[in-house]
């Protein structure tokens, strides 16, 4: 995804004149863009007058940011409680193998990215798999596969 | 809205709402909380609209989006009022079906209906399915019946009504006393008495001169979600709850934080605060009283950690979320170094309904101990998955099979884990005892934030415990020794007996470790972080050695003691396993008997999900 520092500074800026709180910055940077380019970390530093240092340690200690770009698509597993009695390591064992990647990985063509989640807190549905923000709920490996292929032909027909 | 300047013009805007809010004019309630949304409830509310406004209907009829009733298994989810019809797992196929014979003709679909599993008896309203029958719904009273994006809403059915009864007519020591009187205690988990706490942190915001309130939304227990479905589906309860909590402490600011991924309880959150802003419930001199209150969001950025009290407000500060010794508590030195008073959303969504009906009322529910109603999230192994409001000192009996509806598919119940990677599990031979703080503890589980994991004999109690070590040594911040590296320890134990390589003396570890761990941690986070292990070494010990002594996993769930085959008289050769599997470890062809190989299979269980003539067998 391309990034725009006048986006990032926009950002930055509505921040430093509302709440001026970090850690606010980076999720609306790492919602817009899915990830925190390195100049966005720089940015926010100057502008709300907090430590490079501090920083990046917010964005390497919480679960949301990633200092990657992600790939188009993400796909994300639930691995809360409910899911994981239902059967979750199986079905993100089926992604890994079908994406060719470990969670927490984008495949080399940029595509897919794939995740896990703590807890939705939709166990009714679990297991479940988030892909581009669309719920599937009571997930099988059968599934995954259908899934899997749906977005592939997607993609190859785009 | 022009902000209310008095009780008199909140009483008159409350009267009007409340007389135009009528239960018996004909109204569709959709349950638009996350759960049904995921089961795809928009569709059928948008759907409904759409034939509900081209239908030739004798009443207008209103379609209502509303937050989570808290059956979210028969989801999505609707109800027809006035008589309460309920019809459950929705397609937006069922829509102009509904919309042609109930609203207009009024007759009944009924295989919309939900179907007594037992009696195989349709039941047509929705105070008679036994999921709600036994609740006693109080913080969850209004979810299910009002649109939580509208203040009239809440406000029709006597919200604020308490806000405006402590502001101008009680003093904050006497909101304060009644808080206590109601024996309230802290829904986060630990129990803490709510009055005391109040007081406590009153004191001190006189001696500091300022101080915070915080609403605790993190919430973090895998398979728990009443937090959100409250925040989603009553927020104004919660914002209620805060300016009171405020008022009687004094303090004119305050937090929710909440988690990120919750991205509909946000809006719905942020949408209510904009509304009690404009209604005068929120900013200077409220209702007239003088008394001035704000109230900002704070995303939590996925760190469980930051559940915990003083992790929670160093996020807020904007750092890492790594928690610091107590004490200071934050009562006494806390955000920012200012006295302040943190409760979860439940206690909050709590203080509305003690202050509007009175402490005696409120404390005339549950236990001598531990009053008032519990939220529990049901899920894992259960028939009826959901958010259930029950009293105090229900036994677990009733909760798992009666309102719950039991174990599916026929499997014999194993264990309950109450209180999520904090907790412990009870296992059915304490299925009787009554759900209060004190007997949970007793039994080596806590009451927690109300998660609840049913576990069947398919569940395997080390691999279990196994789960959430991995949850909490990945949540661990690392800031003490005892967390860090004892999580760790306990967990790569757990691996190598999943794994088939436990050894002689690793539970006798697994216990001291635990014991260290529990001991010597510096936040919440590590001392309980072994007590899922504890508890299943506990009751489970038995599955333990299993693993260890005898190489075997009784549940047949750990892959490092398992293997795969064929029964050769089930296979009829269709070939599906072998082309599915993905470490070519099936052979064999069109029609004849496959063969699995146990060197190349990784047990991954897919040629036992594919196989339709249940030919695969695992021991």
């Amino acid at each position: 995804m391309q990034i725009s520092i006048s986006e990032i500074n926009e950002i930055i800026n509505r921040e430093a004149a509302g709440d001026g709180s970090l850690i606010g910055a980076l999720e609306e940077i790492q919602e817009r863009f899915r990830y925190l380019p390195p100049e966005a970390l720089i940015l926010a530093s100057e502008r709300l007058g907090v430590p490079l240092s501090q920083a990046y340690s917010v964005a390497t200690f919480y679960n949301v940011f990633s200092l990657k770009p992600k790939g188009k698509h993400c796909l994300t597993v639930c691995m809360g409680t409910a899911c994981h009695v239902r059967g979750s390591p199986q079905v993100l064992d089926r992604l890994e193998t079908k994406l060719g990647i470990k969670a927490g990985e984008t495949t080399p063509n940029h595509l897919f990215t794939l995740e896990t989640i703590n807890c939705l807190g939709a166990c009714a549905l679990g297991p479940i798999i988030v892909s581009d923000g669309e719920y599937s709920g009571q997930m099988s490996t059968r599934k995954v596969d259908a899934l899997v292929k749906s977005m592939m032909q997607a993609e190859a027909e785009a | 809205m022009s902000p209310l300047q008095s009780a008199l013009e909140f009483e008159s805007w409350r009267a009007g709402l409340a007389s135009a809010w009528d239960d018996t004019k004909p109204c569709v309630r959709v349950c638009d909380g996350t759960g049904c949304r995921a089961l795809g409830s928009q569709k059928v509310l948008a759907s409904l609209r759409q034939e509900v406004g081209k239908a030739d209907l004798a009443t207008p009829i209103e379609v209502v989006g509303t937050g989570c009733p808290g059956f979210c298994e028969c989801g999505p989810l609707l109800t027809i009022y006035p008589q309460r019809i309920s019809y459950q797992r929705l397609a937006p196929a069922d829509v102009p079906e509904i919309v042609q014979q109930t609203l207009k003709n009024g007759e009944i679909i009924e295989r919309l209906l939900y179907t007594d599993p037992q009696t195989g008896e349709h039941i047509r309203r929705e105070p008679d399915l036994p999921f709600y029958k036994r609740q006693t719904r109080q913080v969850l009273e209004f979810n299910g019946r009002i649109d939580p994006t509208r203040i009239e809403d809440y406000v029709a059915l006597g919200g604020y009504t308490a806000l405006t009864k402590a502001l101008l007519t009680m003093t904050p020591e006497a909101v304060i006393d009644e808080v206590r009187a109601s024996g309230l205690r802290g829904r986060g988990g630990a129990g803490f008495l709510t009055g005391l706490k109040w007081e406590l942190c009153r004191k001190n915001v006189e001696r500091a001169g300022s101080g915070y309130i915080i609403c605790n939304a993190d919430e973090g227990d895998p398979g728990a979600f009443m937090d959100r479905s409250v925040v989603e589906g009553n927020p104004h309860a919660v914002i209620e709850g805060m300016i009171i909590g405020a008022y009687a402490m004094g303090v004119h600011e305050g937090f929710v934080y909440i988690r990120t991924e919750y991205p509909l309880a946000v809006d719905n959150l942020r949408n209510a605060i904009r509304q009690a802003e404009a209604a005068g419930f929120l900013g200077s001199d409220i209702l007239g009283s003088g008394f001035e209150f704000g109230l900002h969001v704070r995303l939590g950025a996925g760190a469980f950690v930051c559940g915990e009290e003083t992790a929670l407000m160093a996020s807020i500060e904007g750092r890492i979320g790594e928690p610091r010794p107590r004490p200071p508590y934050p009562a006494g030195s806390g955000l920012w170094g200012k006295p302040t008073n943190i409760n979860n959303v439940k206690s909050w969504a709590a203080v509305p309904i003690i202050i509007g009906r009175g402490a005696e009322r409120y404390a005339g529910v549950g236990t001598p101990t531990s009053k008032g109603t519990m939220i529990f999230s049901v899920v894992g192994k259960i028939n009826n998955t959901g958010l259930v409001e029950v009293p105090m000192g229900i036994s677990l009996r009733e909760l798992i099979f009666d309102i719950g509806g039991g174990i599916p598919n026929g499997k014999a119940f194993k264990a309950a884990q109450i209180g999520g990677p904090s907790g412990g599990c009870i296992p059915a031979e304490h299925l009787d005892v009554p759900i209060d703080y004190e007997s949970l503890t007793s039994l080596g589980a806590i009451m927690g934030s109300g998660g609840l994991v049913v576990a069947d004999e398919d569940n395997c109690m080390v691999d279990f415990a196994r789960y959430f070590m991995t949850f909490t040594q990945q949540e661990s911040c690392g800031k003490c020794v005892p967390c860090r590296i004892g999580t760790k320890a306990m967990l790569a134990t757990l691996e190598r007996i999943c794994a088939g390589e436990g050894q002689s003396g690793d539970v006798e570890y697994l216990l001291e470790m635990g014991d260290h761990v529990k001991r010597n941690s510096l936040c919440g986070l590590g001392q309980t972080a072994p007590n899922p292990v504890l508890s299943t070494l506990r009751y489970f010990r038995d599955e333990y050695e299993a693993h260890i002594l005898d190489r075997r996993c009784p549940a047949k769930v750990c892959r490092g003691l398992i293997t795969y085959s064929i029964i050769p008289e089930e296979c009829n050769g269709c070939m599906v396993c072998l082309r599915n599997c993905t470490s070519n470890a099936v052979s064999g062809s069109k029609g004849e008997v496959h063969t699995i190989d146990a060197a190349l299979c990784t047990r991954c269980g897919v040629c036992k999900n594919v196989c339709k003539f249940d030919a695969v067998l695992v021991c």
